[in-house]
């Protein structure tokens, strides 16, 4: 079983992103977040000081440890932004800003 | 735009709250976070993955049913995607402030004469070793992933942590594949029998996820808590140990259990920032609201669990009350408590059941002994168990608002969300009810092009429009700003001048409320869409 069974879901065409250059699909209504699990991936980001990954903890908008790099913008929180066709999707290293 | 009454959240409280109003012909206009309604209990799968049984990851669908197609064939409005950081003006005018789209930074106004607060809960997660490891999600997260997203983040869960929440999120990781090899709460099982008959209303629905976690072969361990997760740079497993009776980890009782999926939960904290801003006063962590679930700030209204976490059908019975409650005090007329008798009497169980769960599922009351001093505590800010200790020990902070200045632990994104608790009970600070006069981060451009519209001495004449700030908004000249702060962290209490935070507070509580509205009302008798 899995989830998308579970409900009997009939999702429309996956289409592509890249995550780190690497390509990747993601079924259309998935946030950021859900795409990359799906990709089997749970970190994309490292933090500020010690340079540690992360991903989701809360899941809806209120740790943002999920911070990610989407299209060149930083600091989105992947669980709440949808994944669209084509993001680029990048690790964000500390801040997300070259500094 | 304006409306008559604005519902902040569209969860169990809010949709019942804007049906029982809309049904009173009170014009009602919903906001939310999230793309659709339902919140968290009813969160829904994303449309374009085109659910034909959704159901099969929810309880309680037949009034899931009710509320949304009570709510299709209402004349309330959604405004989905809508994030509140702020809601001004009162007694009889106000306008809620929200931020739109992916990056959070188009600003959008709603103006109301009145407002009801259902902005629920968010979940506590204490500290332990290897808490911030990716793998390690919140037993609430897991379950909203997998309810929005129909994803799970691994092949192996451990359900952790204490609450009755931790029950759906174990059988609904494993209905939808996760092998979920142990359900570790720290409450004991005659604690939580003890409570049983408080418990009654609850029951079935325990009973249900009983038989269900056997069917899964989810192995329950009371009385036991996870003292470390594991892992370089993903989790790999998690050592759990029993707890004696005073909550001590009983030595020698150590097991490891490999897995790639931790879903932890220690309860929840009702979201209250709104209701602060407001001047409305808490009790505690919760909004207090009165038996008609109306706040201490005129013309604010609460219901659901920012008013106390008590699960989604005592969110219903309350959202309803406050729903007719609001809208006859909007028409100038006195509400009539005989109407709603029968979502009282549910909300007065429910309250003594939620009082009871409270007292059965605690935390191990001696969770705070097994954080290292290297324990990441500010997940944000990356401040240790060891610097917070430091700061309250060696440096004598006496509160934690000191700590934070001392140490930066609550001052990342988050504001203090995920670690306040945590902080308050390594240090044995007492804790300050939250001060986040920003519910959200908020671009500096905007918190600018709004910063006048707060400090107006005088507000807008109750029966003319209030002026449309959202072009004014776009057009601030460092709407430019590439980020919503100068050190890439949101703006804080610290970083807004003293006449902003003024003019959130002290609303005047001597004006009567909207009696300018009267109007004759023969509202529908029936507890029709709250009753759960
Ligand atoms: C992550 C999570 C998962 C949960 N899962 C379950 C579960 O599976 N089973 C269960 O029995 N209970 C669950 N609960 C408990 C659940 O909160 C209650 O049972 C029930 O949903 C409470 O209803 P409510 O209307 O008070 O709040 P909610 O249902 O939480 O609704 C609040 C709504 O307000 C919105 N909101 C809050 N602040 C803002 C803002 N500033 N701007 C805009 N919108 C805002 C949110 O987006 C949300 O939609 C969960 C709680 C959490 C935190
Ligand atoms: S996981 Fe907490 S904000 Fe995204």
């Amino acid at each position: 079983m899995n989830p998308l069974r579970l409900v009997r879901a009939r999702p429309a065409r996956a289409f592509t992103v890249t995550v780190d250059g690497r390509t990747v699909e993601a079924l259309p209504g998935r946030t950021v977040a859900a795409a990359l699990w799906a990709a089997g991936i749970t970190s994309w980001r490292t933090t500020r000081g010690s340079g540690r990954p992360r991903g989701v903890f809360c899941g809806i908008g209120v740790c943002f440890d999920c911070l990610v790099t989407v299209n060149d913008s930083p600091n989105q929180r992947a669980c709440l932004v949808p994944a669209r066709p084509g993001d680029v999707i990048r690790t964000q290293e500390g801040t997300g800003h070259e500094d | 735009m304006r409306t008559e009454l604005v519902v902040v959240g569209a969860g169990p409280a809010g949709l019942a709250a804007a049906l029982a109003a809309d049904a009173r012909g009170v014009r009602v206009t919903v906001v939310d976070a999230a793309d659709g309604p339902g919140g968290q209990f009813y969160r829904q799968p994303a449309a374009e993955l085109n659910a034909r049984r959704p159901q099969a990851l929810h309880h309680q669908w037949r009034t899931w049913e009710r509320l949304r197609d009570g709510l299709a064939a209402s004349g309330v409005r959604l405004l989905t995607g809508h994030h509140v950081w702020t809601v001004t003006g009162g007694p009889d005018s106000f306008t809620v402030h929200a931020l739109l789209g992916p990056g959070q930074d188009e600003p959008a106004t709603v103006h109301a004469d009145a407002v009801l607060l259902a902005t629920g809960s968010h979940e506590h997660v204490l500290p332990f070793p290897g808490w911030t490891l990716p793998g390690v999600v919140t037993a609430g997260g897991a379950q909203a992933m997998l309810k929005s997203g129909l994803v799970v983040p691994g092949r192996v869960a451990v359900v952790a942590g204490t609450g009755p929440l931790l029950l759906p999120v174990a059988t609904g990781l494993a209905a939808a594949g996760t092998r979920v090899s142990a359900l570790v709460e720290s409450a004991g099982p005659r604690q939580v029998a003890r409570h049983a008959r408080a418990l009654a209303g609850k029951l079935p629905e325990g009973a249900g996820h009983a038989a269900r976690l056997l069917r899964h072969r989810v192995r329950p361990l009371a009385r036991h808590t996870v003292v470390r997760a594991h892992g370089d740079d993903r989790l790999t497993g998690v050592t759990v140990a029993a707890l004696d009776a005073d909550g001590h980890v009983r030595r020698g009782t150590g097991r490891y259990l490999p897995c790639d999926t931790l879903a932890v939960g220690h309860g929840l904290l009702p979201q209250t920032d709104l209701a602060e801003g407001l001047g409305c006063h808490l009790d505690g962590a919760t909004v207090t609201v009165d038996a008609e679930q109306r706040t201490s700030a005129p013309g604010v209204w609460a219901a659901g669990e920012a008013t106390g976490v008590g699960g989604a059908a005592l969110a219903l019975a309350e959202g309803h009350i406050a729903g007719r409650s609001a809208a006859a005090r909007l028409r100038g007329t006195e509400p009539d408590p005989a109407g709603w008798a029968p979502a009282a009497r549910t909300r007065e169980a429910l309250r003594t059941a939620a009082a009871a769960l409270d007292a059965a599922f605690a935390p191990p009351a001696h969770w705070a002994a097994q954080v290292t001093d290297d324990t990441v505590v500010c997940r944000c800010e990356e401040v240790t168990a060891g610097a917070v200790r430091e700061a309250a020990d060696g440096l004598g902070a006496g509160d934690v608002r000191t700590v934070k200045l001392l140490t930066r632990a609550g001052m990342g994104w988050c504001q203090g969300r995920m670690c306040a608790t945590a902080v308050a009970g390594l240090t044995g600070c007492h804790s300050d009810p939250p001060r986040r006069p920003l519910a959200r981060p908020v671009p500096l451009g905007i918190l600018a092009g709004t910063a006048p519209d707060r400090a107006a001495p005088d507000r807008p004449a109750p029966d003319r429009p209030a002026p449309d700030r959202t072009a004014p908004d776009r057009a601030a000249p460092d709407r430019a700003a590439p980020d919503r702060a100068v050190s890439g962290r949101p703006v804080s209490e610290s970083d807004r001048s003293p006449s902003e935070q003024a003019s959130t507070g002290g609303l005047s509580s001597d004006r009567p409320p909207h009696g300018r509205l009267a109007r004759d009302q023969n509202p529908p008798e029936a507890f029709e869409e709250g009753s759960p």
